[in-house]
């Protein structure tokens, strides 16, 4: 299980490693190659270039940017777990962060590579959905800026543009007020690619009622979708507030079948976890108002 | 393409082709035979090594990408020829292997966990060794192996790797 | 025999072997390396079944590096058929298919180049030409008739169709007061070790030798690579010093090895395969059964069971091979630890268009296992009886062994009764059944699963002449060698290759016990195989017993001649003589000491009793205790000592979700005298994760036009550490009566009742609901689907 041959290229800047993706449309770029690297080994995918993105140092790192978290591409998935930054500010990528993989996964693999692969389980994707991050390329155009309903196509496809390079995903800081994230996830081993997963943020006000309910479902379709749970709004959340909004909200909600999940199973399953995942995030906001 | 590998303290200049994974340049152009091949498409853990202190899958990795880069195998885990690190010897205290295929992997895995926290959990060594499939042990004397060398690690003064008692 | 007295065996000694393991020095077969050295790389066919047209190696031969392109009729010429275990001649296997294929991924031509990734690179150049024919992977249907044949020369798919009849079947049932059937399905699955196969091949002209370094735990392999090469067997030596990366039954490489052999002559170079994840998944050749249970049971009212009908169909893939051996093995225990009085068995294997099976870890064993445990649940469920209770009125008690069993075997020794006492003991069965109860009133699923089987172990291979009249095997021998050398020290040659059992431990310290030394300072080697005594390798469940005893019997010889010398030295009798730790004392005080006696036997033939040979060797051949007649009636003693397990699991899972999580996980071990304790429990912790694998994750599932979905380590599903739970073992000896101290098998402990015991767990989480869920691996979205489907028809708890 060897690759088949490719040229390799590490660019000593951003402008370089633009340059060479735009200069051969069979290039790829290679960041942590937790994804890419096994399908060059199976030969499922035959690049003719890669581009190896990953010491570049503006694609690296954590900050702030006014009412935005950015994570530049090529950050390491284990950096952004580490991240005290990640964590006050997006609580909800913190929570989905140690369900991506394993250990020496999350040390190679980026938060980049996870969006730009579009795979329809990644943790990571999910949660730029659900909280309505920004995707942002550089290519023959210039900066283009995706949101992720616009991006996540279907498995693996997404509206990246031809040659571009996928540069920072930018995540809204938490609200003000009392904020909690859930997520949860189900596979059949942990850390693997999930059957179904949900990710949930909510905002309480002072006397615990909620004034803001998020919701998305992921790995059940062809991508991470957001869902509608703005009625849980004005409510305590409740658990039958949270079961009657789920439903409704999963409604219509596409699923796949294969070998190791039905697409019944996916449903049920997805239903569950957010209802779960909006119970954790509701409980998480209650303790931080206590504290 | 020429390429310098900084394998165990040691600095090697080799000419790999890229597309050669630093699995196959650590076994065919360094002669490290410890690190062992098991799926090649990254799921079983069988090729874990240390890149800049952390563990990860070096058939993942194109050796082309590591110039400069710190590596440790687990040849590079014991401080002297024929004496073992604490860590092997835990892993032979409570028999934590069968075969041995594994087991180089699990030695780093473990390592990496060791590194940062020195009282794990079951949970967090479990967690630690999730993505190093063994086909022998069923884990259990694995995880006492772990839970034992965390425990020599705290009770002893030594320095943790032999790295850093250089 | 006791434990009383021991010094080494039953000692909770390191294992010798983990420590070059630790280190990264362990020696497999990838690691060697040799100048001159050719890769191999294989072109796999596309379709479940083709006729090959034509194979065009031309430009792939005319890439930089690449050596050799060689088909499927290239290599049928050269080289004999692979053996079939069965009497079927005209179901021939080739390591390369020959005229047509016949499952997807098979090898249809090889290409030798001067690395593997070279190699990989020609593999895409070689043209092939197919024309697709009919094939058939269901079982049943490949039953029916016209089903297209896989081996059209053979006529059907049928390989073996025998029913046996053990006691008074049709008597027992019609006296019997209640009666039930159940299928239930043992999905392919396989020990997927993390070392794929290797093999390395190199023909030495000017010797006119073969040497073979591979990653194998296979019987009489030389042989049958000789055989296949067409070349003396003195021709074939095979370097038993090559660490094997895992196996559990299924390492057997011959194809490979033809394969390797047969280029290396070719070429005159060493050439190497290294099966890549891929090449190993697809067309390795060692799935394991695929099997189909129907059974019918007579019972009482009281559970008496008393006697059961057992139909086996099995889906053995395309080619013959051994794998339908693993009908006959468990005829050897076809009755578990159960009384049961009478039993009908009928067992079938059937060729279609899926990967060859091989061996694995209890050689058919496990799945029977599966099947007898269920039939114990649904018996104890139509009856409304507690699931312990049904099992401890039907063991065999302790005071009858040997117990003969129906199908002719004789269970050396047990004390099933007292295993389960102490595991529910141990486990506390009531808080244990209370927190059950708690989970599900939590509205959780909670379910204990129990089961109870044996570990046949020793064997003789006697289902060979069983199921193949023309097979007349009746020994299933092994040879140790203890040398005692002329500075005093001690070397034990083993003469087979190890994946994990730790055998130099093995005989180190049986050696060690007898000649009452350090252990650790024996010596143990592994000389090649045409320097080494005739052998079995590790299969079977054999090597505590059968290596166990030749070492220890070698030891003794030796030891009995050290006396001989002693008494000579001191004029005194060998009987008058006290051995201890080396040192041998007469009667009146004075002694002779272990490098005196080395000295004589070494060097002074002068002071040598008469007729004694200078030096101090002893090779000892172990005969597999027991009866050793052929089975005679289709019925015959199978293997000589049987270990006992019971498994005791406590599980719990969302309804929806329906991930399965062990809360409790405990199992009593009763495999006798156990010589390293670390050795078994590795072995027994081991077998559940496999067994843990095999019930819920692991599958190599096909699809409708005959294609393996699971062919990565993406899709077949291992369990890792989150998946295995903490296990408890709670410990028995009842020692055999047959061998040298008492041991029984344990190398295939916990796999063969771990999956009976999670099924049964499943079960009784399910039961408000009604559900059966009869086929392994149960996935998750099954359970959840099950219950669902129950709701809507109003069952379940609500």
């Amino acid at each position: 299980m060897k690759a088949a041959p490719f040229e390799y290229i590490r660019p000593a800047s951003v402008e370089e490693a633009r340059a060479a993706l735009g200069a051969d449309p069979d290039s790829r770029v290679l960041a942590g190659g937790q994804t890419l690297v096994p399908m060059l080994a199976m030969r499922l995918s035959r690049p003719s270039v890669l581009v190896d993105v990953s010491r570049l140092a503006d694609l690296r790192g954590i900050e702030e940017s006014g009412e935005r978290v950015v994570i530049r591409a090529a950050t390491r998935q284990a950096e952004a777990l580490r991240s005290d930054l990640v964590r006050r500010e997006v609580p909800l990528l913190a929570a989905a962060l140690p369900h991506v993989g394993h250990p020496p996964t999350r040390a190679r693999g980026t938060v980049g590579g996870s969006v730009a692969h579009g795979d329809p389980s990644a943790e990571i994707s999910l949660a730029a959905t659900v909280l309505g991050a920004t995707i942002h390329f550089l290519s023959d155009e210039g900066e283009e800026e995706f949101a992720p309903e616009d991006f996540f196509f279907g498995p693996t496809v997404t509206a990246a543009p031809m040659g571009g390079l996928l540069t920072h995903v930018a995540f809204p800081k938490r609200p003000k007020g009392r904020v909690g994230a859930g997520f949860r996830e189900v596979a059949s081993r942990r850390g693997d690619y999930a059957f179904a997963s949900a990710g949930a943020q909510v905002v309480l006000d002072g006397d615990g009622s909620c004034t803001e309910a998020r919701l998305g479902i992921g790995s059940v379709g062809d991508a991470p979708v957001a869902v509608d749970v703005s009625e849980l709004a004005g409510g305590t959340l409740s658990q039958q507030d949270i079961q009657a909004a789920v439903a409704e909200a999963l409604e219509g909600l596409d699923c796949v079948d294969d070998l190791h999940a039905t697409a019944t199973y996916r449903r049920r399953a997805a239903a569950r976890l957010a209802e779960q995942a909006l119970a954790e995030a509701r409980d998480a906001a209650l303790e931080e108002g206590a504290q | 393409m020429r390429t310098s590998l900084r394998v165990n303290g040691r600095t090697r200049e080799v000419e790999v082709e890229p597309r050669m994974t630093l699995l196959d340049a650590l076994r065919d152009k360094c002669g490290l035979k410890g690190t062992h091949a098991g799926c090649e498409h990254g799921v079983c853990g069988a090729c874990t090594v240390l890149v800049d202190g952390e563990a990860v899958r070096s058939c993942l990795m194109f050796a082309v990408q590591c110039d400069d880069m710190e590596i440790t195998t687990v040849e590079g885990m014991a401080p002297e020829e024929g004496e073992l690190g604490m860590i092997q010897d835990s892993f032979c205290e409570t028999h934590g292997l069968q075969c041995g295929y594994c087991t180089p992997g699990m030695v780093i895995a473990a390592r990496a966990l060791l590194e940062k926290n020195d009282e794990p959990t079951d949970h967090d060594i479990r967690e630690a060794i999730s993505g190093n499939i063994c086909r022998c042990t069923g884990y259990g004397q694995i995880v006492e192996a772990i839970r034992l060398a965390a425990k020599r690690l705290r009770e002893s003064n030594v320095a943790r790797s032999p790295e850093a008692a250089r | 025999m006791s434990e009383a007295g021991r010094r080494f065996i039953s000692a909770n000694r390191r294992v010798r072997e983990d420590r070059r393991f630790v280190a990264g020095h362990g020696r497999f077969v990838a690691d060697l390396e040799m100048p001159e050295m050719a890769h191999v790389a294989l072109v796999a066919a596309q379709a479940p079944a083709a006729r090959i047209v034509s194979i065009d190696g031309s430009e792939a031969l005319a890439m930089p590096g690449v050596i050799a392109v060689i088909d499927g009729a290239e290599l049928a010429g050269a080289v004999n058929p692979m053996m079939n275990g069965l009497d079927t001649p005209n179901v021939k296997r080739f390591p390369l298919a020959v005229g047509q294929n016949r499952y997807a991924g098979e090898w249809i031509a090889a290409v030798v180049a001067e690395s593997r990734a070279l190699a990989e690179d020609a593999a895409e150049k070689v043209r092939v030409e197919t024309e697709p024919l009919g094939y058939v992977v269901d079982v049943e249907e490949a039953l029916e008739p016209g089903a297209t044949p896989v081996h059209p020369e053979h006529g059907s798919n049928l390989l073996l169709d025998r029913t046996f009849d053990w006691g008074p079947v049709e008597e027992d049932f019609a006296a019997a007061e209640d009666r039930l059937s159940l299928r239930v399905t043992w999905g392919r699955n396989s020990t997927v070790p993390i070392e794929t196969f290797g093999v390395i091949a190199k023909w030495h002209a000017w010797e006119g030798v073969l040497d073979v370094w591979a990653s194998i735990q296979m019987p009489k392999y030389a042989d049958q690579i000789a055989r296949a090469l067409k070349i003396p067997g003195n021709a074939v030596r095979v370097h038993y010093d090559v660490d094997v990366g895992g196996s559990y039954g299924v390492k057997r490489g011959i194809k490979q090895t033809v394969l390797c052999g047969y280029l290396a002559r070719k070429l005159g170079r060493p050439v190497r395969l290294i099966e890549d994840r891929l090449e190993n998944m697809r067309a390795g050749d060692a799935h394991g059964p695929e099997r189909i249970f129907d059974i019918e049971v007579a019972f009482d009212r009281d559970g008496t069971v008393r006697s059961m009908k057992m139909r086996a169909l099995d889906n053995a893939g395309a080619y013959a091979g051994r794998a339908p051996f693993q009908l006959g093995k468990p005829i050897g225990a076809i009755v578990g630890p159960y009384r049961i009085g009478s039993v009908q068995y009928r067992a079938m294997s059937v060729t279609t268009n899926k990967t060859v099976q091989e061996a694995v870890r209890g050689f058919g064993q496990s799945p029977t296992n599966y099947a007898i445990e269920t039939m114990m649940d649904r018996v104890a469920e139509h009856l409304g009886m507690d699931r312990i209770e049904i099992r401890r009125r039907n063991f065999i008690r302790k005071e009858e062994f040997p117990y003969e069993i129906p199908s002719g075997s004789k269970y050396d020794s047990g004390d099933y009764h007292t295993v389960v006492d102490k595991v529910l003991a141990s486990a506390d069965y009531e808080a244990l059944v209370a927190e059950r109860d708690r989970l599900r009133a939590e509205g959780l699923c909670a379910g204990i699963g129990i089961a109870s089987c044996l570990e046949p172990s020793g064997g003789r291979s006697s289902f060979e002449p069983l199921l193949n009249e023309k097979n007349k095997t009746s020994t299933w021998m092994e040879g140790s060698r203890v040398n005692i050398d002329g500075l005093g020290d001690v070397t034990v040659a083993i003469h087979t290759t190890s994946s994990g059992q730790g055998h130099e431990t093995l005989a180190a310290t049986v050696v060690g016990e007898v000649l009452e030394i350090d252990p650790d300072r024996i010596r143990v080697v592994r000389p090649d195989s045409l320097g080494s005594l005739p052998g079995n390798s590790p299969v079977g469940s054999r090597m505590a017993i059968m290596l166990g005893g030749a070492a220890a019997n070698a030891a003794k010889d030796v030891k009995r001649q050290m006396l001989a010398i002693a008494g000579q030295m001191l004029g005194v009798s060998a009987e008058q003589l006290r051995y201890e730790s080396g040192t041998i004392h007469g009667p009146a005080g004075q002694s002779v000491s272990w490098d005196e006696v080395v000295d004589v036997a070494h060097r002074r033939f002068d002071d040598l009793p008469p007729g004694t040979q200078p030096g101090l060797t002893a090779s000892f051949m172990q005969q597999v205790p027991g009866d050793a007649r052929l089975p005679e009636n289709g019925k015959g003693e199978m293997y000589p000592c049987y270990s006992f397990e019971f498994h005791l699991i406590l599980m719990v899972f969302d309804p929806v979700l329906a991930r399965p999580e062990i809360r409790r996980y405990v199992i009593g071990h009763d495999c006798g005298t156990v010589i390293n304790p670390h050795i078994v429990k590795g072995m027994t912790l081991g077998g559940i994760a496999h067994g843990i694998g095999a019930a819920l994750l692991e599958e190599f599932a096909y699809d409708a036009e005959g294609q393996l979905m699971t062919q990565s380590f993406l899709d077949y599903l291992m369990p890792s550490a989150h998946e295995v739970p903490e296990v408890e073992i709670v410990h028995h000896c009842t020692p055999s009566p047959l061998t040298e101290f008492g041991q029984k098998g344990s190398g295939e402990s916990g796999y063969l009742g771990a999956p009976a015991a999670i099924s049964g767990a499943i079960h009784d989480a399910v039961r408000p609901w009604g559900v059966h869920l009869d086929k392994l691996p149960i996935r998750m979205s099954t359970v959840s689907d099950a219950i669902a489907a129950a709701e809507e028809q109003g069952k379940g708890y609500r």
